[in-house]
Order: structure tokens, then C-alpha cells, then sequence
């Protein structure tokens, strides 16, 4: 009886807490920011929101993942502040935003080179556009026919629906499917680790998730960095977006202008992405 | 009062779950329900090509149910005879002493978080893998079969372990009275007994299998087509889910294929379910 007691005490509490829990995060929500979206920009959105609030005392943001799509739908729900997004904003979902009265204004706050990665004992250096979508479509499968030694390429790519994989299709497969036997991972480590335990394999990843377990490969004889990003001559390089409700206001104008400035943009580089500034 | 009090409590929270169950079931149709229209229902199980973000784009799923079905099976394979084994060595062989430790040992088995399993299966089991077969990638449905595999052990180990327990001491008595010795005792005696139990577990296990999502999206490989062999990769339903929800376009026919595949997922483990349920059932009232 006792511990029945004891029992139904510890759930009203429990239920008691989580209602005051919720009514104090509603009376402080005039100073917060809701940041959500792509996992590619949520370390860039973490960091900075972390050295933004210890400038800020007063303000808290919370930064969540979850994927761009989830970012900018939240944004058009009204459910964040700020959109994360590896991408930019589709059509249709500009329209279904224009419907509800929000107007997704596009901060570029980083850029995000992919780098094409192969095993360090790889002796293949340098690969053309062209050749590294044939190997994608399956056109190409022995690394001979790109002057490596006579084995299978493993083929890993992104998961369908990552924004990496989306700029990757739109920049180097040009519309055609990748190949179905390619292995598709789902984070940008999971990748990086892949590569570096199978010799035979070819994927591609962030800039900042490079490191000397994989060896970044030149594309049309141009290597990734920070310098060939940023003045285009890279061409496997995408923008990051911060995506707020028209142009930014307020206290998110604060956060944004702190992105972009020169403290943030450290920020930026430290999380291993290109600065824009 | 008190007492009153209480049973409020409880069937308020019972009536929760209820709730809960019958608002996932709903919004899963809801949301899912679009695609059969637009794909077909024959085109969309059928499909052999999965290319959901591509102009136009593939909603055909018959690989991914195929790399569900391919490393759930694979994953009670490599269960059934360890969980069982152990579960007969814990309740019939082991020394007291020894079973005071093996048994949690076994069921903590069931608490390390599925995350730890993948990171394993991605960074030791899968090089392992590739290097003992000498094939291309060691992220393949073998691989994912033996972690989902061992992340059952203990399920069917401990449902299987009780289940034999339970079995009356005076059948075994009648069986050694019969001059059976303890070999053919479990073997022929007491296991039967324990059936419904055993099987019981076995069904828990292929449920939590066939719902495991964090191993399978990292070790199965993911890519989309209907392996020849079991050394070649897969793409479980779960990971197609877990891995594409996240970016997806809410509202567009590839979110509607997503929760297409969550249906498909929700039946095939409701209809096991069932007929299991069925079967012992059946046999109890025999």
C-alpha cells in the first residue's frame, strides 16, 4: 500500500513538474531563439549559439537537428526562428510558406566543399567530373579505368534524402541515378569511417570531416581547401543557409550578424566549414 | 480514497497507451495512405527501384521488404540457437552460482543502446567481415544480421529461460523415472513443454529485429537492392525511414512513400503477432 503510495506521489509530482517545467519556458519565450534544421549546419548553429549566450546572458537558444527539410518546415509552421538548411529552399515548399504568411529570407552564413574521398593506400590522386560520375552511375567499376590498380570500386554515397546527396547529384551526377549497388550512409562519419576500413572504397564527405585516415582527391586537378572553395575554382562546393521569416529583425538579426561576423566566421572555420566573409 | 484514487490513476494511464497506439496507427494511415493512390499498390510493393529523390522519381519498396526480411532472418539464425542454448544452460545445467552471474550478464546484453551495437558492427565486425570473405565492403546483410543477432540473444534467452523454469519439477521426475537421462529430458521433455514460451521469445526477438533501426543504418549498407547473396548490402525498411525522413519534403510523395513503408512495417509485425498469439493459443487449450 505503501509503496502504491509512494507510487502515485512520484507520478503527480513527476506531472507537476513538467506542467511548471512547461509554463516557465513559455513566460521566457520573448527571449529565446528556436534554431532547427540540417544536421550539416547544427555544429555551426551549436557553437555559435554557445558564444552567443555567453556574450548574452539573458537570452537562450536552443538548436536542435533533425534535417533541412524538417528545419524549414518548422520555420513555416512557426515553430522555429531560425531554419537551418544545406540547401536552398524548394518550390513547393516557398509556396506552402507564402501561403501561411511566412516569407523564408535566405542567410548564407558558410560554404561546404565535398570533398571526394578514397583509403590513403589508394594510388589514384586526381579524377575528372566526368569520370567520377561515371563511377557513380556504374559506368566505371574497376579503379584501373582511372589508373588505379585492377579492383572493384565501392561506391559510397549519402543517404537519398541528405542534403549532401543532393547537391552532389545536382553538381556531379547532372541528373542521371546514382547506381543502386551504391552503399548509402547516413551521416558524414559514418562515410568518413567506411572509407577509411575498405581500401577499394570511394565516397564523399564535408570538408570538415576530413582527416588523415582518407585521402581527399583533386577534381579536374583543382584539391579541396578552404582558398579553391571560396574563389569557385573548387566546383564541388555548396552554401549553408540560416533561413529566417523575412529579412532578419531583432534579436535574430543580432544572432545572424553574429554569425557572420569575424568572431563567428572563426567559428565557422573551426567547425571545419569555408567562411563566407 | 485512496484506493479509489489510484485505480484512476492506472486506468488513466492505460487508457493513454490505448490513445497513443490508435493515434500512431491513424496518423501513419493518414500520411501513408496518399502513396497507394499515387504509385499503386502493386507497383509501390513491387517495385524493384528505390530512387525517391530523383526526376522522376522510384517508390518501389520489394528491396527494402526483401533486406528487412533477409537480415531478420539472418538475425534469428544466428539468435534462436545461442538464446535457447543459453537459456537451457542458465535454467537446467549452471551452477547456481555461475547462473547468479551469467543470467544478468546476458540481460545486460538487452540494456547496452543499439548505437554501441552499430559502432562495433561499423568499426570492428565489418572490416573483420570483409577481410575474412575477402569481398569489396564488409557493410552487408551478414553484418547486420550477426549484430541484430546478438542484440536478440537476450530476449529470446531470458523469455525462453523463464518459460523453462516454469516447467514442472514432477514431468522431469517422471522423465528420469522413465530412464531418460538429462539430455533427453530437456531435449525431448522438458523444451516441448516450454514451447509456447520459447516461441514466445522468438517472436519478441524477430519484432525487435525487423524494428531495429540504429544497426541496420549503419551497418547493413543501405543500398537498395535484392541481395544474391547474403555478403552483399541491404536496405531494411527501418533504415530507409530513419535515414530520408529527416530531409524529406513534408507533404511530398517521398515523405507519403516513408510512411508507406512504416505501414507495411506496422502489418507485417501486427499479422506475426497475431498468428503467433493464435498458435499458443491453440496449443494451450489443446
Amino acid at each position: 500500500m505503501v509503496k502504491k503510495l509512494k507510487f502515485s506521489l512520484l507520478v503527480f509530482t513527476s506531472l507537476a513538474a513538467t506542467i511548471f517545467l512547461a509554463s516557465t519556458s513559455l513566460y521566457a519565450a520573448s527571449k529565446k531563439i528556436t534554431i532547427t534544421g540540417s544536421t550539416t549546419v547544427l555544429p555551426i548553429a551549436q557553437r555559435a549559439a554557445e558564444a552567443y549566450m555567453d556574450i548574452h546572458k539573458d537570452i537562450s537558444i536552443s538548436v536542435r537537428g533533425g534535417g533541412s527539410g524538417v528545419g524549414i518546415a518548422a520555420l513555416i509552421d512557426g515553430r522555429a526562428d531560425i531554419a537551418d538548411a544545406s540547401r536552398p529552399i524548394k518550390t513547393k515548399e516557398l509556396k506552402t510558406a507564402r501561403e501561411k504568411g511566412i516569407n523564408p529570407y535566405a542567410n548564407i552564413v558558410a560554404k561546404d566543399g565535398i570533398a571526394v574521398v578514397v583509403h590513403p593506400d589508394n594510388p589514384v590522386n586526381v579524377l575528372s567530373l566526368e569520370e567520377l560520375k561515371k563511377i557513380y552511375t556504374g559506368e566505371i567499376t574497376s579503379w584501373k579505368e582511372v589508373g588505379g590498380l585492377s579492383k572493384p570500386i565501392v561506391v559510397i554515397s549519402r543517404d537519398f534524402a541528405s542534403g549532401t546527396f543532393e547537391v552532389f547529384k545536382k553538381l556531379v551526377l547532372g541528373g542521371a541515378k546514382v547506381k543502386d549497388r551504391a552503399l548509402m550512409l547516413a551521416s558524414n562519419k559514418a562515410v568518413a569511417t567506411t572509407v577509411t576500413t575498405t581500401p577499394d572504397a570511394i565516397g564523399y564527405i564535408g570538408l570538415g570531416y576530413l582527416s588523415d585516415n582518407v585521402k581527399a582527391l583533386k577534381i579536374n586537378e583543382v584539391m579541396p581547401t578552404n582558398e579553391t572553395v571560396n574563389d569557385d575554382s573548387y566546383k564541388l562546393a555548396r552554401p549553408l543557409f540560416m533561413y529566417t521569416n523575412g529579412k532578419p529583425k531583432g534579436l535574430i538579426k543580432s544572432f545572424i550578424d553574429f554569425v557572420l561576423s569575424l568572431e563567428g566566421q572563426k567559428i565557422i572555420e573551426e567547425a571545419g566549414f569555408v567562411p563566407v566573409k | 480514497m485512496k484506493e479509489k484514487l489510484f485505480k484512476y490513476v492506472t486506468t488513466l494511464a492505460a487508457l493513454c497507451s490505448i490513445i497513443f497506439l490508435f493515434g500512431i496507427i491513424f496518423s501513419i494511415f493518414k500520411e501513408g495512405y496518399p502513396i497507394f493512390r499515387e504509385v499503386g499498390l502493386f507497383k509501390f510493393l513491387g517495385g524493384k527501384s528505390w530512387h525517391p529523390t530523383h526526376y522522376p522519381p522510384d517508390f518501389g519498396i520489394l528491396s527494402l521488404i526483401v533486406g528487412s526480411i533477409v537480415v531478420t532472418i539472418g538475425a534469428l539464425i544466428v539468435s534462436i540457437p545461442l538464446g535457447v542454448g543459453s537459456a537451457i544452460y542458465i535454467a537446467e545445467l549452471a551452477h547456481p552460482r555461475i547462473k547468479e552471474i551469467l543470467k544478468p550478464l546476458v540481460e545486460l546484453l538487452a540494456g547496452v543502446p543499439s548505437v554501441i551495437y552499430g559502432l562495433f558492427g561499423m568499426a570492428f565486425l565489418s572490416p573483420f567481415i570483409r577481410e575474412l570473405f575477402d569481398i569489396p565492403t564488409g557493410l552487408n546483410a551478414l553484418t547486420a544480421s550477426i549484430i541484430l543477432g546478438i542484440m536478440v540473444v537476450p530476449i529470446i534467452s531470458s523469455i525462453s529461460e523463464d518459460a523453462i523454469t516454469s516447467v514442472p519439477k514432477d514431468i522431469r521426475e517422471a522423465s528420469y523415472a522413465l530412464g531418460a537421462n538429462k539430455w533427453e529430458t530437456i531435449i525431448r521433455v522438458v523444451l516441448p513443454s516450454a514451447k509456447s514460451g520459447v516461441i514466445a521469445g522468438v517472436v519478441l526477438g524477430f519484432g525487435r529485429a525487423i524494428g531495429e533501426t540504429m544497426v541496420v543504418l549503419m551497418v547493413s549498407g543501405g543500398a537498395a537492392i535484392i541481395p544474391k547473396t547474403i555478403l552483399e548490402p541491404v536496405r531494411p525498411m527501418t533504415s530507409a525511414i530513419a535515414a530520408e525522413m529527416g530531409e524529406t519534403i513534408m507533404g511530398s510523395s517521398h515523405l507519403h512513400a516513408l510512411f508507406g513503408i512504416a505501414i507495411v512495417l506496422f502489418i507485417i509485425t501486427l499479422v506475426l503477432n497475431m498468428t503467433t498469439e493464435l498458435v499458443i493459443k491453440k496449443r494451450m487449450t489443446k
